[in-house]
């Protein structure tokens, strides 16, 4: 009897180890956020806490996801203000959730605007971080205008390997220059655009914060 | 060949031509038709044959799954009847433990008890008091003449006062020993009363057996005749294992939702083990969805085991075999597994409440809303972990209708097999008549185009008749061809052996 007991538990817990074992995640995706903090774009934060929330409560366990600012040398780890690969756990996972929650709030009390806007070299950082995930749908989300304005001797012109990478500008403002010339801005768009797509990359243009379902499809 | 050709016999005759080349076809059709009737004849003869023997080979089979799941039917009703009867038994063994165990102390009581009225009995005996002896000797003395003589008188006179107190006491002793007598039967109603009150019971007692012993009877009658194997016994089962079969059908689907219920309890908070979004290989399968049906699969398995080690189903004839002690040693570890898995359900049950909580309270943090308690919150807490520990239990139930199902599953898709082959043969049968009439209608189509030559033949033996009216051996007038004949016999003899 004791055998058929013993038996019983073993298999059991054989099959748990199994399903926990054999068992992957699919389709997982990673997001990375990248907010332009320059002083044109600062004061657009409360829109990215919005897309934020939006993305914690869309993600599901195992998935990742990063947000990270865009100054003047956004190549570097710390411009990445938070970043999570969420638990595979639904109770974990919430709690990290709550957990990025709350440093997205605490940066956006403090943003700190910069002198310069690197969005190419935030962009790099993305990829980098998106590629480590191994995540199968990768996402940059970024907030900005757009306009690159780097330091005199940063190298920046040219291509990137996106890697699939969808790439989605959200809340592209529009500068007074804009407003001069509009011409100016679709100029901006369809440059950066170009770049996503022949560096093997999906652009998407997301100005409609009510549109945001549109980002996976 | 197109049309032209035909017409382009004769120039410019085009229905000259045609003409010719149906006479021609008639001519020879004509000639060739007796050894046409005989191929289409022989074709159709072996395209029939083919298929009534295909059919016959159906009907074997038809016969053998019949003549097996009448075999399978009266083999279930046999071990059914015989499990009703040993159950029969096994109640009247429990009876007779129970109510006539005490029969031998019930016996002794009433043995006392008509002692006991015995002996009353006894002592309530009328004893009519004897005459005293010197009654004679008065009487003697009495019948002495007085001869006027007052002492003589006077000792009359004294017996006859003595007599007379002697009878007064006599009276009240007589008087007395019947008061006593009376006290005595008055003694001996308790003893009758609780004399009628036993054997009440005991006939109580018989009367349930003897209303057992007429249920063992009645089904000794059916066990009987399924032995004799009797048609009436095949219908009476058969018709019981449909009914069977539909009714486990009914509970094995509502049991079927109690385990959906149940895999909703689980499989939610199994995501906490195996991860929530953890799929099985490439598959679109969920893993913490395949564990909670492992789960619930080995419930559904405990409480097979369960069932079987009481003794309510045998599916499992080697649990059936064993001997009572491990078989009860079997129960309880099942029992245990199955609480165990109870235990697991209502914490999982728990555990879902929780999380669908957390994931509720997390989306009104992310939507800007103020997160609020619920009123009463603890009801569907409660309630989730109540159905987490009842359904194991329920499951195990399961297997009641499981066994129902799976053995009268057995006669009915055999009764279905025998419908099924039935209707092939038919089917084949049809297919073999309609291409025989074909055959004939083709041939009969075909007399049809040559019915001029025909009619010429038939008027060139009618002259012949004529001219031989006196001979004696006349022509036959006939049209019909060998192959007509044979296909009428075919027919004569087709129809016959439908008959």
């Amino acid at each position: 009897m004791k055998r058929i007991f013993l038996s019983l538990v073993a298999s059991l817990a054989v099959v748990l180890i199994l399903l926990a074992g054999c068992s992957e995640p699919r389709n997982t995706r990673a997001v990375y956020v990248l907010v332009d903090t320059s002083g044109t774009y600062s004061q657009q934060f409360e829109k990215v806490q919005g897309v934020i929330r939006y993305m914690l409560g869309t993600l599901l366990p195992g998935e990742s996801l990063a947000l990270a600012r865009i100054d003047s040398e956004s190549f570097s780890e710390k411009d990445i203000i938070a970043r999570m690969n969420f638990d595979l756990r639904p109770s974990m996972a919430n709690a990290q959730k709550r957990a990025f929650l709350e440093s997205v709030d605490s940066f956006g009390a403090n943003i700190a605007p910069s002198k310069y806007t690197d969005i190419t070299g935030g962009i790099l950082q993305a990829i980098e971080y998106l590629n480590e995930t191994k995540a199968t749908e990768r996402y940059i989300l970024i907030f900005s205008d757009l306009k690159e304005d780097i330091k005199e001797g940063q190298v920046r012109d040219f291509p990137i390997n996106f890697n699939g990478t969808h790439t989605v500008a959200i809340n592209v403002t529009k500068l007074q220059s804009d407003n001069i010339d509009p011409r100016e801005y679709q100029q901006r768009v369809d440059a950066w655009a170009e770049r996503v797509e022949q560096g093997n990359g999906h652009w998407k243009l997301i100005n409609d914060l009510n549109r945001l379902e549109g980002l996976w499809e | 060949m197109t049309f032209e050709f035909w017409t382009r016999l004769i120039d410019g005759q085009p229905a000259l031509s045609l003409l010719l080349w149906v006479s021609g076809l008639i001519v020879v059709m004509y000639v060739a038709r007796q050894p046409v009737h005989q191929i289409i004849l022989s074709l159709v003869r072996s395209v029939r044959n083919a298929l009534r023997l295909m059919a016959q080979s159906v009907m074997l089979a038809e016969k053998q799954l019949r003549n097996r799941n009448r075999e399978v039917l009266l083999a279930q009703g046999q071990e059914h009847a015989e499990r009703a009867i040993e159950r029969e038994f096994q109640r009247v063994e429990a009876q007779v433990n129970r109510d006539l165990s005490g029969y031998p102390s019930l016996q002794r009581d009433l043995k006392e008890q008509i002692t006991r009225i015995d002996e009353d009995y006894t002592q309530s005996g009328e004893v009519p008091p004897k005459p005293p002896e010197w009654l004679k000797a008065i009487e003697a003395v009495a019948e002495i003449p007085d001869n006027g003589s007052s002492v003589v008188g006077k000792i009359l006179s004294d017996i006859h006062n003595t007599l007379k107190k002697s009878l007064q006491k006599s009276i009240q002793e007589y008087r007395r020993a019947n008061r006593e007598r009376h006290t005595l039967l008055k003694k001996m109603m308790p003893y009758w009363r609780s004399l009628t009150s036993n054997l009440n019971t005991v006939e109580k007692k018989i009367t349930g057996l003897e209303q057992r012993a007429a249920v063992i009877d009645n089904q000794m009658q059916s066990y009987d005749d399924i032995r004799q194997q009797t048609d009436f016994s095949e219908r009476l089962l058969s018709s019981s294992s449909m009914t069977q079969f539909f009714i486990s059908g009914v509970a094995l689907c509502l049991a079927l939702v109690g385990m959906y219920v149940n895999f909703q309890l689980v499989a939610l908070p199994m995501g906490e083990m195996v991860g929530a979004s953890s799929y099985l290989g490439s598959s679109s399968i969920r893993a913490s969805d395949v564990a909670a049906l492992f789960i619930i699969s080995v419930e559904v398995i405990l409480g097979l085991f369960l069932m079987e080690s009481v003794g309510v189903t045998r599916l499992f004839p080697i649990i059936n075999l064993l001997d009572d002690h491990k078989r009860k040693a079997i129960f309880w570890i099942m029992l245990t597994f199955l609480f165990i898995f109870a235990g697991i359900e209502a914490s999982l049950a728990y555990m879902r409440d929780m999380l669908a909580a957390d994931s509720k309270a997390l989306s009104q943090v992310l939507s800007g809303a103020e997160v609020v308690e619920p009123a009463l919150s603890w009801i569907p807490s409660v309630a989730q972990m109540a159905m987490g520990f009842t359904l194991p239990f329920v499951l195990a139930f399961v297997a009641i209708p499981l066994e129902a199902f799976i053995y009268s599953f057995r006669t009915v898709s055999g009764l279905m097999g025998v419908w099924l082959l039935h209707i092939i043969a038919v089917l084949i049968r049809f297919i073999g008549n309609v291409t025989y009439g074909v055959g004939r209608i083709i041939i009969n189509a075909y007399d049809l185009v040559i019915f001029i030559p025909l009619k010429f033949e038939r008027s060139f033996k009618e002259k012949i008749i004529v001219k031989n009216e006196s001979v004696e051996d006349p022509v036959e007038l006939n049209d019909e061809t060998h192959a007509s004949k044979e296909l009428i016999a075919d027919e004569d003899d087709l129809k016959e052996k439908t008959k």
